[in-house]
């Protein structure tokens, strides 16, 4: 309780939780619009998401490290890249799970996990990489507050991308195919959507948004082979409170789930962080489930 | 018929060639024979980086000792060699691997493995079977509260990793004036037996001195931020901040830190040096004092490597960079096994692991001598500070090759 007197006492540092909160939910927003696009319109629960973060990440860091470009210079080219392995991944393996039941996409997403996981702790080792994005932090109030620069970045970046795919979904051909197909994939085909290319395509697009991610995280955090599961579960959880299909329900859990998981930190410890996250998932399912079944009684 | 025969012949051919290859690759010295030490380390896997250090401190010292003649037992010269294995940093992998080497290829005599889990795994079976291991790199205190007989450590238990930070603080809170018990230290402590270890070191050593530690967070492995625990390190202004967390920790730290500008007058963690942070963070990293098995530039010194420093050049000059803690423990670990063997006279499994409980010898590494438990009793941990891009022994004082600096100056100051 001591820590909650510490809050009261000095606002600013509540005001700086919130500000973690928010740019470190801005990161996770970008985790997790990908994982809500394709669990819509593939039906597959991508475990595979955490590592195209880390992928991204570390594609960032060999540009900067080995090929001398700016840092921030990596957030495109981890995207681009991200997608093109994605598409790959989609045209090897994924297409063969797009039909089948849940249990099979989760297996097949938690393999192609480790075995990225494995190909990265060949290539890079297994140390803990970062890199310096040579930007700076504004402080206020004396230096109690403290913003990151590269984090409002990534949180810039969140929102454009949310702008840009809401402008993308809904005018563009092919936006529009992926809704189409994401309602009725047989529908579609019949009308002669090729739905191969529009899977395709969405995966690739997730896994590029997952990796300009990857490269905001590698600046303001750090990055190891064996990290992709903190993205992975962030994002299930974040798709989970907001529902598929439902982008501004995807930012504003994620800037929620940001927030809450500064406070269990501050307040309970950084051993409960996680549990707090698991916690909130828990209480949010049981409330949905009673939500659900007082509808279905009035049906009834 | 003629077919086969031509493929028997070829065969013979090719077993010849095997086993003339060996013949002509032997060395000047005429061994009598050979003694197999098994090792199971992590080649690949999450622990791969540190396993490589280990397996290059192994072999260093084996050719070393080779070369220098060879181990002496009884009238006999013997060649020394290691079995490795790859464990993929699994712990089940690990013990399964140690069965294999003492039940398959007869290895009478094991080296540890890479980090506290994985040496976890094999004490157990080294012990069923009463086979003496000798390891580097688990440092975890529980690994001494079993009881094991045959189970040697040469390294600093993971307790003391800290505490000479802890002592640091109370000669300087001493040296200004003030009393030991009116400092308060925060503590980031990954959520890991390792971790927790120190932990339990250094909240012994703070009661002791009568400190208060105002923040003692657990960071939970997965996590990759520390900034709701330096808001609080902020907010309570301790004397000292404590950290550690294998490389991650040591490295969210320092950036953190930095961005948000939390000013501590003292920063100590473990894992500076395999973190890279002067490396990576340059002019941040100043200041900050690291927990250390080992250093080159301590005096320590024997017949085989010459001083500490002599050990660094001829690695740096084997493998290209600077050597880790992590193979200088694991060199003097085989120095350890060289000696038992000469001072037991015998092969024997029991012999030698009598000898290895009476080791009391000066390496390179430091001194050696195992208490009831195995662990080393004699070797005190060092404590360095990065300064000027260096890292400086501090701490103790009798090892020290420079003065701390202290306070660290307010970022805004930097």
């Amino acid at each position: 309780m001591d820590n909650i007197q510490l809050l009261i006492e000095t606002p600013p540092f509540a005001l700086q939780l919130v500000i973690e909160g928010v740019l470190l939910g801005g990161i996770f927003a970008l985790a997790a619009y990908g994982m809500a696009l394709v669990w819509g319109v593939m039906n597959i629960i991508n475990i595979v998401q955490g590592e195209w973060v880390m992928l991204g990440g570390f594609i960032a860091f060999a540009l900067a490290q080995w090929g001398g470009v700016p840092s921030l210079f990596g957030i495109p080219v981890a995207a681009a890249a991200l997608f093109a392995i994605g598409w790959l991944a989609y045209h090897t393996i994924i297409f063969r799970i797009v039909d089948r039941d849940l249990f099979t996409s989760i297996l097949a997403t938690f393999g192609l996990s480790i075995l990225f996981q494995q190909l990265m702790n060949q290539i890079f080792g297994a140390d803990v990489r970062t890199l310096e994005s040579g930007l700076g932090s504004w402080y206020f109030f004396n230096s109690m507050v403290s913003i990151s620069q590269t984090k409002v970045l990534g949180f810039v970046l969140a929102g454009v991308i949310a702008v840009v795919l809401t402008i993308f979904m809904r005018s563009s051909r092919m936006g529009q195919a992926i809704r189409a197909t994401a309602q009725n994939a047989r529908a579609a085909r019949i009308l002669g959507i090729d739905t191969d290319r529009v899977y395709a395509f969405t995966y690739g697009l997730n896994a590029a948004v997952c990796g300009a991610a990857g490269a905001i995280v590698v600046m303001a955090f750090t990055i190891h082979p064996y990290q992709g599961l903190i993205y992975t579960v962030r994002s299930f959880t974040i798709v989970v409170i907001a529902g598929l299909g439902n982008l501004p329900g995807v930012i504003a859990s994620a800037f929620g789930l940001g927030i809450a998981e500064q406070y269990a930190g501050f307040t309970l410890g950084a051993e409960f962080q996680n549990a707090f996250v698991f916690l909130l998932l828990v209480v949010i399912l049981v409330a949905r489930n009673l939500k659900l079944q007082r509808r279905r009684e009035v049906l009834r | 018929m003629s077919a086969f025969r031509k493929l028997t012949a070829g065969l013979a051919g090719l077993a010849a060639c095997a086993v003339a290859v060996p013949a002509t690759a032997a060395d000047d010295t005429q061994f009598d024979g050979t003694i197999t030490l098994g090792a199971a380390i992590s080649l690949t896997g999450k622990y791969s980086t540190n396993g490589g250090h280990t397996k290059k401190g192994y072999d260093m010292a084996v050719d070393r000792i080779n070369s220098m003649g060879g181990v002496e037992v009884g009238d006999k010269t013997y060649k020394l060699e290691v079995k490795y294995y790859d464990d993929e940093s699994t712990p089940a992998r690990g013990a399964q691997l140690a069965e294999r080497l003492i039940q398959q290829d007869d290895v009478k005599f094991v080296l540890g493995p890479y980090s506290s889990g994985m040496t976890k795994a094999i004490a157990p079976v080294t012990e069923e079977h009463g086979v003496p291991m000798v390891e580097a790199n688990g440092a975890s205190r529980s690994l001494f509260t079993q009881g094991y007989d045959y189970l040697f450590a040469v390294l600093s238990t993971s307790e003391q990793y800290l505490a000479s930070a802890v002592d640091l603080r109370a000669e300087l809170a001493r040296k200004d004036g003030m009393k030991p018990s009116n400092m308060t230290i925060a503590g980031v402590f990954e959520n890991d037996p390792f971790s927790q270890d120190i932990r339990a070191g250094v909240l012994a050593d703070a009661k002791e001195y009568g400190m208060e530690m105002v923040v003692d967070d657990k960071l939970p492995p997965e996590i990759n931020d520390m900034s709701s625990t330096l808001i609080k390190v902020k907010a309570t202004k301790p004397d000292m901040l404590v950290v550690s967390g294998h490389s991650k920790g040591a490295a969210l730290a320092i950036r953190q830190m930095s961005e948000m500008r939390v000013n501590v007058p003292m920063l100590a963690m473990t894992h500076c040096d395999s973190a890279q942070i002067i490396k990576k963070f340059g002019d941040k990293a100043e200041y900050t004092l690291c927990a250390s098995q080992w250093a080159p530039s301590l005096k320590y010194a024997d017949k085989y490597f010459g001083e500490a420093s002599q050990f660094a050049k001829d690695f740096k000059k084997r493998y290209g960079y600077a050597p880790p803690y992590q193979s200088a423990e694991s060199a003097a670990a085989v120095l350890v096994y060289k000696n038992a063997f000469e001072r037991a006279d015998s092969l024997n499994k029991k012999a030698v692991r009598d000898a290895l409980q009476k080791t009391d010898m000066m390496t390179f590494y430091g001194p050696i001598n195992f208490d009831d438990t195995g662990k080393n009793i004699a070797k005190p941990m060092v404590l360095y500070q990065v300064q000027d891009g260096e890292y400086k022994v501090v701490a103790p004082t009798k090892y020290a090759n420079a003065d701390v600096r202290y306070p660290m100056p307010k970022w805004s100051e930097r």
